[in-house]
């Protein structure tokens, strides 16, 4: 074979090679990329500097996450906390893999009642960004979002934007343990604004808890394995970070709160749209 | 990353105000002892900033990253400063992602971030 055919021939080998990875890359990643970054270069999402949702599913709304930028514990106001939570479910029923496959692919099913997660059409993967209707006590709403920062065979993690409750991520996990395997989910976290500091000082930590300890609840009986959730919680940070009280200007309850306010006056303003409309077209 | 230690943390104090922490290997949730071990090793009196050499950096999780801003809090609580250099372009833009880079001052070289520190 000619130098000039092998070098066709390994073109080829590695453009065959390329389909197959670019299947199991995340959007935005290329071979190329995958082949020399580091280990984890395609479990990252890619750095953006602000949110992008591609389709907003019905039901959602999507006015406090496009545009807004991300926020760890580092940005955020309250006191900084970490909570995790942990169930044991026999070896024999799921491998740590299989349970984090299993809830990627389901993550919504196990939420409690009362909160939406819109999944990202194309699942739980480094980048993609997904809406969620929260219930607040008083029987508020709240619209936000996270993004997946992170997600490999073992574990996932979402980060949220400004103006969401907290500022920080989740991850969630599986190991296998003397012979069990353990779902975790531990979120490191700030309250983002000192109207949410407040609302965690008053019933929303104790509503946090319950929500995720909900979460592993129903994930421990999709094996149908009853138990008890083990919650640990953590104050990493007693200092509040005054210098991020103006945090409060990307609320997304005040926006949320805003936004259901102001139903009955879009509701009208498209009502008057399409008659205007209407006229137009019969004169 | 499941199995045994794959961290290891040199720690050397090139001045009396500033210690590098050489990272090598993977960063993980898993690397919690390792590292705050060395950062007790590296805190010593007079030390106000701490240069974190990524150098030898081999794999990060996200339980990494979290692991780095508890680091954080620590340091902040003695009036440390936390600084890095050693970054491949890829955990470059991890930091710039989960926006550590707002509170880490991450440098090219050594010496930049000694200098940076004040302790050149």
């Amino acid at each position: 074979m000619s130098a000039e055919g092998r070098t066709e021939a390994e073109a080829t080998a590695r453009a065959d090679a390329d389909e197959e990875i670019r299947e199991e890359l995340p959007s935005g990643v290329s071979p190329g990329e995958a082949r020399e970054g580091a280990r984890d270069a395609t479990s990252w999402a890619k750095n953006v500097s602000t949110l992008e949702v591609a389709k907003v599913p019905e039901g959602a709304v999507n006015i406090n996450v496009e545009g807004k930028r991300l926020a760890s514990p580092i940005q955020g106001f309250g006191k900084m906390w970490q909570k995790t939570y942990r169930v044991r479910i026999p070896g024999e029923r799921v491998s740590p893999t299989d349970l984090i496959a299993l809830w990627k692919e389901r993550f919504p099913e196990f939420w409690p009642e009362g909160n939406r997660f819109h999944a990202p059409l194309t699942g739980i993967s480094p980048g993609e960004v997904a809406l969620i209707n929260a219930a607040l006590p008083g029987g508020m709403k709240l619209s936000t979002g996270v993004m997946v920062l992170y997600a490999d065979e073992e574990s996932f993690t979402l980060m949220t934007p400004q103006g969401h409750m907290f500022a920080g991520w989740i991850t969630f996990s599986s190991i296998a343990r003397e012979g069990d395997t353990v779902a975790q989910a531990q979120v490191l976290m700030r309250a983002s604004d000192p109207i949410f500091e407040l609302g965690l000082a008053l019933g929303g930590h104790r509503q946090e808890d319950r929500f995720w300890e909900q979460t592993l609840t129903a994930l421990a009986a999709h094996y149908g394995h009853e138990v008890e959730v083990d919650t640990q919680v953590v104050c990493v940070d007693r200092k509040r970070q005054w210098r991020r009280a103006s945090n409060v200007w990307h609320s997304s309850a005040i926006r949320s709160t805003m936004y259901t306010a102001g139903a009955p006056l879009r509701w009208l303003r498209q009502k008057l749209g399409r008659g205007s409309a209407g006229g137009k077209s019969t004169a | 990353m499941a199995g045994g230690i794959t961290t290891t943390m040199e720690v050397r104090q090139p001045s009396e105000s500033a210690s590098i922490i050489d990272i090598a290997g993977d960063v993980t949730s898993a690397s919690e002892d390792v590292l705050m071990n060395a950062y007790g090793r590296a805190s010593g009196a007079g030390v106000t900033s701490l240069v974190l050499n990524f150098g030898g950096l081999d794999y990060m999780n996200s339980g990494g990253i979290g692991l780095l801003v508890t680091l954080l809090v620590r340091a902040q609580r003695q009036r440390q400063r936390i600084l890095a250099f050693g970054l491949s372009d890829h955990y470059r833009q991890i930091f710039e992602l989960t926006r550590l880079d707002d509170a880490v001052g991450i440098h090219d070289t050594e010496h930049e971030a000694l200098a940076a520190a004040g302790a050149n």
